[in-house]
């Protein structure tokens, strides 16, 4: 009467060859295009001369890596950890959700653009703003991940857990919390991805060091090579902490493999 | 000895009345079953008992008044990212018991369901049989004084639903829980039951109390002619009153 465990089907480096080639095949298309239109490395550097540049410049590019890091993961820290907290409240609490909510979405259409240099302004030039704008733009995405995913919860086991004679917070540790967890690893993905971008975001407006500020003093300078080379890092810094957050995700969602989900 | 009675139970839902002055009682070690057409208001019974809904009017009395019941739902409810194991121990674990003492409770039960194997698995592994019987082990490690089963065997393919009434009529003799069934299965009811109420449509009143003396195992055998009888009666009563206008 058992069923097998489904197993996922092919390995993770077959699946990632179409991937890999279409990539490859952009950059082999970019450098050639360079080579033989002539065009010059200010307009357009090839992806070769972008390599060459990120060698060249490692010290610049790290020292300055290191602010953008910090800001994103105090931020996101910030971000998780309110986030959490207030999801918490706003499920005891029906009325105060109904009461903040609309406060939380207003806050998601306020132009970056707008808000950034105004946090600059009062927050100055340290860590504190770049962290505040990496927290404003992640935190709703998680908020709402949690707040849904509490409601996802199935109303029979609730009926269920009650019928034990569970209380309110047995109910939210054993059955609402738990169902949250696909929703929050979801909102997770989507957040972490806009907490680099939003980080960089916050250097270019003011900052003393960071990758925003290479990439502000490049431009500057007329070096589209040193901006592409912190394009690349920056790319690279959100596509790792995606997949630590996927990794994480399989570790702690391991029940949702024996179902065959994805 | 007399576990539960429900005197003049009434409920309204706003203004439509849903329940309409239901009598009825379970006696110790007795099998009762509720029969009736389908949204009838058989599991909002069950909600009164579990406190999942307030008591209107009437009055309830149990034999032991604190945790009577132990609920099994129409689809089995088993935590998906919860082990087989952690599943069955939900009752306890909400009761305080530690998890140790909760998995010792549950072990020597675990072969008599067929699930010795099987607690380390998610349900989603588990075939839609296992997940019922893991169920009702959910309910019966409770140690409440009364089994309430609402259509436990509803959501099986057919094949799958007589193994396991037959399986549970075999585990139900060995253990004589006092259970109170729901089902709108008329064949289940006769099987199962020492005694069967049947509901009419909502607003619902017990049009019916009837007694099932036939010996027991009834199941895995071919049916006998008492048994015929008492299901063709009831499916009269039944049809009598789902054929009438709303």
């Amino acid at each position: 009467m058992q069923r097998p465990v489904p197993r996922r089907s092919g390995g993770g480096l077959a699946r990632g060859i179409p991937a890999v080639l279409s990539v490859v095949s952009a950059f082999v298309i970019w450098e050639i295009y360079v080579r033989v239109s002539g065009i010059s490395p200010l307009m357009l550097p090839a992806p070769s001369r972008v390599l060459d540049q990120m060698v060249q410049n490692r010290v610049l590019l790290w020292d300055n890596t290191v602010p953008t890091l910090k800001a994103t993961f105090a931020g996101f820290a910030l971000s998780l950890t309110v986030a959490f907290g207030l999801s918490i409240i706003l499920d005891f609490m029906p009325r105060v959700r109904r009461a903040l909510f609309p406060i939380f979405v207003v806050s998601q259409t306020l132009p970056l653009v707008a808000i950034a240099p105004l946090v600059v302004l009062w927050f100055g030039f340290d860590l504190t703003p770049k962290v505040l704008l990496v927290a404003l733009v992640t935190f709703f995405p998680m908020l709402v991940a949690l707040v849904d995913g509490y409601a996802s919860t199935d109303p029979e086991i609730e009926d269920l857990m009650r019928s034990m004679g569970a209380t309110r917070d047995q109910i939210f540790r054993a059955a609402r919390f738990p169902s949250a967890m696909p929703y929050f690893f979801a909102g997770l993905r989507i957040s972490i991805t806009y907490a680099v971008v939003a980080a960089i975001f916050a250097e270019y407006v003011g900052a003393r060091a960071g990758l925003g500020i290479v990439i502000l003093n490049a431009k500057n300078s007329f070096r589209p090579d040193i901006v592409l080379a912190a394009v690349v890092i920056s790319s690279l810094l959100t596509l790792i902490l995606f997949s630590a957050t996927a990794l994480l995700q399989r570790t702690v969602l391991r029940w949702r493999d024996v179902e065959g989900h994805r | 000895m007399t576990a539960l009675s429900l005197k003049d139970v009434s409920v309204t839902f706003g203004d439509i009345p849903v329940l309409d002055r239901i009598n009825l009682h379970v006696e110790q070690g007795e099998f009762v079953s509720i029969l009736g057409p389908s949204g009838a208001g058989k599991s909002t019974i069950f909600r009164l008992l579990t406190g999942a809904l307030p008591l209107q009017t009437g009055t309830i009395s149990c034999a032991s008044p604190e945790n009577s019941f132990a609920f099994m739902p129409q689809r089995d409810a088993l935590m998906p990212w919860r082990r087989i194991i952690d599943n069955l121990t939900l009752g306890l674990e909400v009761q305080g018991i530690p998890r140790k003492d909760a998995r010792a409770h549950v072990a020597p039960l675990l072969r008599d369901f067929g699930l010795a194997d099987f607690t380390t698995h998610y349900p989603a592994q588990l075939s839609g049989g296992m997940r019922q019987r893991a169920a009702l082990l959910r309910t019966i490690v409770q140690g409440r004084s009364i089994q309430l089963l609402d259509e436990p065997f509803g959501a099986l393919d057919a094949l799958t639903r007589t193994q396991m009434q037959t399986w549970f009529e075999d585990r139900w003799r060995a253990a004589r829980w006092t259970s109170l069934l729901v089902t709108h299965d008329v064949r289940e009811a006769v099987a199962l039951s020492d005694r069967i109420y049947v509901l009419s449509r909502r607003p619902a009143r017990v049009i019916a109390e009837i007694t099932v003396p036939i010996p027991r195992p009834r199941l895995g055998r071919p049916p006998s002619a008492q048994a015929h009888d008492i299901e063709a009666h009831l499916l009269e009563i039944l049809l009598h009153q789902t054929g009438e206008k709303p």
